[in-house]
């Protein structure tokens, strides 16, 4: 491989000035699947890699007490968020997306802070993060800001980051009363394949428990960037979620997606298989909505 | 740049001068002439690299030397007793035909050993799962599923999972 030096700062201060002292020459890593196939490929040629994975803190989901709301480290690996209880219970979508990510191997190392940077438009981790409405925090030079995740990505390969910035956590908010959501990676085969489309469902039930009060659909590989499905959640609002009203939204999403043909799938074939999976994870989310009210 | 690291290889205390970029790959067979880990793509896709550090599988292909500093790293050399007498999972791997070139065996033993000593009772799913980053282009996944299954206190006899259909019986036997 490439000669570099490997710089293993122990906080995000240090990190981002050793990121502003080389400049150009310098890349964040955090589990490295992705920087190093890419050195491996003559894609990157850093001559210094600034590590992230020994800044303390940030490698665990935690819950904030005061707020209710989830807090997942950037530099949590797919692997500690699939194995988190708190995830698991709560949040199960997101369960949904992480331990179908790579392998073992790749989800030991691999975080989901190098997910959400990567940008690409078949992340698996973004698509249940968007639904839940999560905020990304971000540091650098000038400080800390917030954006919401969904703004966060601008186009394929490229993110809401300036030179220098790190990603240091998302923030989802407390879990809805009468809400179920779930998440699906559609490929031809169920392991180690990036998703031919994603597709995470979120709803949120009145009181009665059969009118939808609150949508979200959102897409993977639907778009340049992860889609959210706004035309098929406006559809679902008021109405009563059941296979009929399921099936038009899933239609609606299929129309406004902006799916296109590729080696993984062609456009004709996804834009049917939005069609049945938002309706599948639809009625999975009512499902576990129910589940929870119990 | 070279450092110094130290860590823990098969059981055994080492320090040693690195090169900032080498991969765990890299310095397991090329600097410690350990050949049992193998090379296949290089890039995360087959698992034949797998190695565990600190009770964890991971790809050495993806994985900086630089990172095993401090940390335990088992490789498929660290199994086997010290008078060759073979761990059981590779003793199973053996009779039941989970070996034909071997190519992709050490990786699969040491998937199969994370799995199995954090669950040792795992079931065919866990199983399966567990060896989902392992590519193997001889022996039809069937007979190293069988060998796994084997060794797990879940016992030999749970009939195969088959995804696509449900006439269990006949390979369950
Ligand atoms: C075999 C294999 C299978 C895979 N399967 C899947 C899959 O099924 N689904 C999927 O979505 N992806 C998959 N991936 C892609 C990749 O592994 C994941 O996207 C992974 O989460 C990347 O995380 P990482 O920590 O390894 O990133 P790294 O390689 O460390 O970093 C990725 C990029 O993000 C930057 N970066 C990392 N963390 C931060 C941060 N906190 N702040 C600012 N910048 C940062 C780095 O500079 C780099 O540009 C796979 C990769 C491989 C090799
Ligand atoms: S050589 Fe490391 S996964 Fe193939
Ligand atoms: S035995 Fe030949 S690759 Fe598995």
């Amino acid at each position: 491989m490439r000669q570099f030096t490997y710089l293993t700062p122990k906080t995000l201060d240090e990190a981002i000035s050793l990121h502003v002292a080389h400049g150009e020459s310098a890349r964040y890593v955090a589990g490295g699947t992705d920087v190093l196939v890419k050195i491996k490929e003559g894609k990157f040629a850093p001559d210094y890699l600034i590590s992230l994975k020994h800044i303390i803190g940030q490698d665990r989901p935690f819950l904030n007490q005061e707020t209710g709301e989830l807090y997942i480290g950037a530099f949590c690996t797919h692997g500690s968020i699939e194995q988190s209880p708190l995830v698991q219970h709560h949040y199960p979508i997101i369960h949904d997306a992480v331990k179908n990510i790579g392998s073992v191997q790749i989800r030991n190392v691999a975080t989901i802070g190098g997910n959400l940077v990567n940008a690409v438009p078949s992340a698996d981790g973004a698509i249940p993060l968007i639904v839940l409405d999560s905020k990304a925090n971000i540091y650098g030079t000038k400080g800390q800001r917030s954006v919401d995740l969904q703004r966060f990505f601008l186009g394929p390969g490229q993110c809401d980051l300036e030179a220098g910035e790190i990603l240091t956590e998302i923030v989802i908010p407390p879990p809805l009363p009468r809400t179920g959501s779930a998440y699906i990676k559609h490929g031809r085969r169920e392991a180690m394949e990036l998703p031919m489309l994603g597709v995470g469902v979120l709803l949120c039930l009145e009181e009665d428990m059969t009118t939808c009060a609150k949508a979200r659909i959102c897409l993977g590989v639907a778009a340049p960037t992860p889609f959210r499905a706004l035309a098929a959640e406006k559809y679902l609002k008021g109405k009563t979620v059941d296979e009929n009203n399921l099936t038009e939204a899933g239609r609606l999403a299929g129309q406004e997606s902006k799916v296109r043909d590729s080696i993984r799938g062609v456009a004709w074939y996804r834009r049917e298989m939005v069609g049945v999976l938002v309706k599948r994870m639809g009625l999975k989310a009512l499902e576990r909505a129910k589940e929870r009210h119990k | 740049m070279a450092h110094e690291i130290s860590f823990i290889f098969n059981g055994n205390a080492m320090k040693m001068n690195i090169e900032d970029h080498w991969t765990l790959l890299h310095l397991i067979r090329e600097e410690l002439g350990y050949t049992g880990t193998k090379e296949g793509c290089g890039s995360g896709e087959c698992g034949a690299c797998t190695v565990i550090v600190d009770d964890k599988a991971v790809n050495s292909c993806l994985y900086l030397a630089a990172e095993i500093d401090g940390k335990q790293l088992t490789t498929i050399e660290g199994l086997a007793a010290a008078d060759g007498t073979l761990h059981p999972i590779q003793k199973s791997f053996v009779e039941k035909g989970g070996i034909q070139c071997g190519f992709c065996s050490p990786g699969m033993i040491l998937s199969a050993k994370a799995l199995l000593d954090k669950t040792p009772n795992a079931s065919e799913i866990d199983i399966k799962e567990a060896i989902a980053g392992n590519l193997c282009r001889c022996t039809g996944y069937v007979q190293i599923i069988d060998s796994i299954k084997a060794v797990s206190g879940y016992g030999e006899d749970e009939p195969h999972v088959v995804a696509f259909k449900t006439d269990e019986g006949e390979r369950g036997e």
